[in-house]
């Protein structure tokens, strides 16, 4: 009989208080469907790096389908030529590029380099994608070939042929976005140096980088890139390489302002032929502007 | 008397669920997108995952919807949209929860247009504003359809825009939702 009266009490409840219930059903409703709308889903971690550049090396972010991004890179001259070169404002290198996304997972790039008149083309390939959800990835992982021609005019004393002004950089970059300010790349590099452009011992250089992104405030980043050469494989002359600089990015452009000991603009001439020492100050001010265009609709 | 007991324990749980489902409608790809207009540049984007309940007796309506679920033309205005405005990672959600103050002047059962109120709290970017819109309840073949448009100011959400960038974003956002809906 108590069995009953409970029962009875239930069912009293359930008809006096109906909109109590509603609540919380709507309530857990809402939660079930939102709960049912993550659970096949994959989030991946959005803008590892501003943009596809950290400062001249390339970053692990890749162009989205059907953008084109446009990049004037700058270098000036040496901090320590003095005044008479307005601390090298006088002088300047720059690289005219432009990379297009073919699709989410592959871009290319061209460019000339007025550094040894250089004309260089990529791929970068996207083999991971750091993500959480439904694939938990904790990396996001680019392999990038690189193709530079020297095409500055030699001494005719000096026949070279084609081949030997060729010079080939395979990068793979491993990066985490440990945060929604701090990222941090690490990119082991072979290099195939051509043989007119240095004095190098041996063609093939390996070199290990390591490069990072820490936000400063929501649109000023500060970016970072040091690149070691491997002892044996170092070129007499020829420095480790560190840059750094500030991306501020506006929607649409980003520049960059940024300090390094390289003037060279292409991954061979950077990584395995500075000259430049921090320490003597022949550290060089330089800008990147990247200007992205839409062509096309994306889908989806 | 086991027998008795057993069809009340079967009474209490066979009404309730028949007797909620009759006011609970839900849909799981409601339209949200908002547009921004300025001289310079028009942005628009949309969610088409747009999580909604409505409840036909209580006039008890809700949203929600995932921030990086908006689609833009323009992949980098994504990009940005999530990283530097709305800051999904942190708030991946925008939600609203309200009443619909004259829900009891809805036909549900016949076919025709109500134009409506609704009252409540709306949630974007961490931060939540009461706020009261006009819509529009309409049954169309028996099916029933939310559509509202309506104003926001930015910085009501704590949204910054930097000077850089302000003549290309309105200070003030036009949402429009348009959400059809199923019987639970």
């Amino acid at each position: 009989m108590r069995f009953v009266k409970i029962t009875a009490i239930i069912f009293l409840y359930l008809i006096i208080f109906p909109a109590k219930i509603f609540a919380q059903d709507t309530s857990n409703l809402i939660n079930q469907l939102e709960n049912e709308s993550v659970k096949n889903r994959t989030f991946y971690a959005a803008a590892t790096f501003k943009t596809t550049r950290i400062v001249d090396g390339q970053s692990v972010e890749s162009l989205p389908k059907k953008v084109l991004d446009v990049r004037i890179s700058h270098r000036f001259g040496p901090v320590s030529s003095g005044i008479y070169n307005l601390f090298g404002l006088d002088n300047a290198t720059m690289r005219l590029g432009f990379d297009y996304g073919i699709n989410n997972n592959l871009m290319i790039g061209v460019g000339h380099s007025t550094y040894q008149k250089t004309y260089d083309a990529f791929l970068k390939f996207r083999i991971l994608r750091q993500s959480t959800g439904t694939v938990n990835m904790p990396l996001s992982v680019s392999f990038v070939p690189v193709i530079a021609v020297n095409t500055l005019k030699q001494f005719d004393s000096l026949k070279t042929n084609f081949n030997d002004r060729i010079s080939m950089v395979y990068q793979l970059l491993i990066a985490r976005k440990f945060s929604e300010n701090l990222a941090l790349q690490i990119m082991p590099t072979l290099i195939h140096a051509d043989k007119i452009s240095f004095n190098h011992v041996d063609q093939t250089i390996f070199a290990v980088g390591i490069g990072g992104r820490q936000r400063l405030s929501k649109r000023v980043n500060l970016n970072a890139e040091y690149y070691y050469q491997l002892p044996g494989t170092k070129a007499p002359g020829s420095h480790n390489v560190f840059s750094f600089g500030v991306d501020i990015g506006t929607g649409g452009h980003v520049f960059q302002l940024d300090f390094t000991n390289s003037a060279g603009l292409t991954e061979k001439s950077f990584i395995s032929e500075t000259t430049g020492r921090w320490d003597k100050s022949n550290i060089m001010f330089g800008f990147n502007i990247s200007r992205v265009f839409q062509l096309g609709k994306k889908n989806k | 008397m086991n027998i008795r007991n057993a069809l009340l324990v079967l009474l209490i749980f066979s009404v309730k669920p028949t007797f909620l489902a009759a006011q609970v409608y839900f849909t799981k790809n409601g339209s949200v997108s908002f547009f921004s207009k300025t001289i310079l540049e028009n942005i628009t984007a949309t969610n088409n995952e747009t999580i909604s309940i409505l409840n036909s007796q209580t006039g008890e309506i809700q949203f929600s919807l995932l921030n990086n679920g908006f689609h833009f033309p323009k992949a980098k205005m994504e990009e940005d949209f999530n990283e530097d405005y709305m800051e999904s990672e942190k708030y991946p959600r925008s939600t609203f929860k309200g009443i619909i103050s004259d829900i009891n002047k809805i036909d549900f059962n016949n076919d025709g247009t109500w134009a409506v109120t609704v009252t409540g709290d709306l949630q974007i970017h961490g931060i939540t504003k009461t706020i009261s819109v006009p819509g529009k309840i309409s049954i169309i073949n028996g099916k029933i359809n939310a559509a509202a448009t309506f104003t926001v100011p930015i910085k009501d959400y704590n949204i910054k825009i930097p000077s850089i960038v302000s003549n290309k974003i309105s200070e003030k956002i036009t949402i429009s939702v348009n959400c059809l809906y199923q019987k639970k």
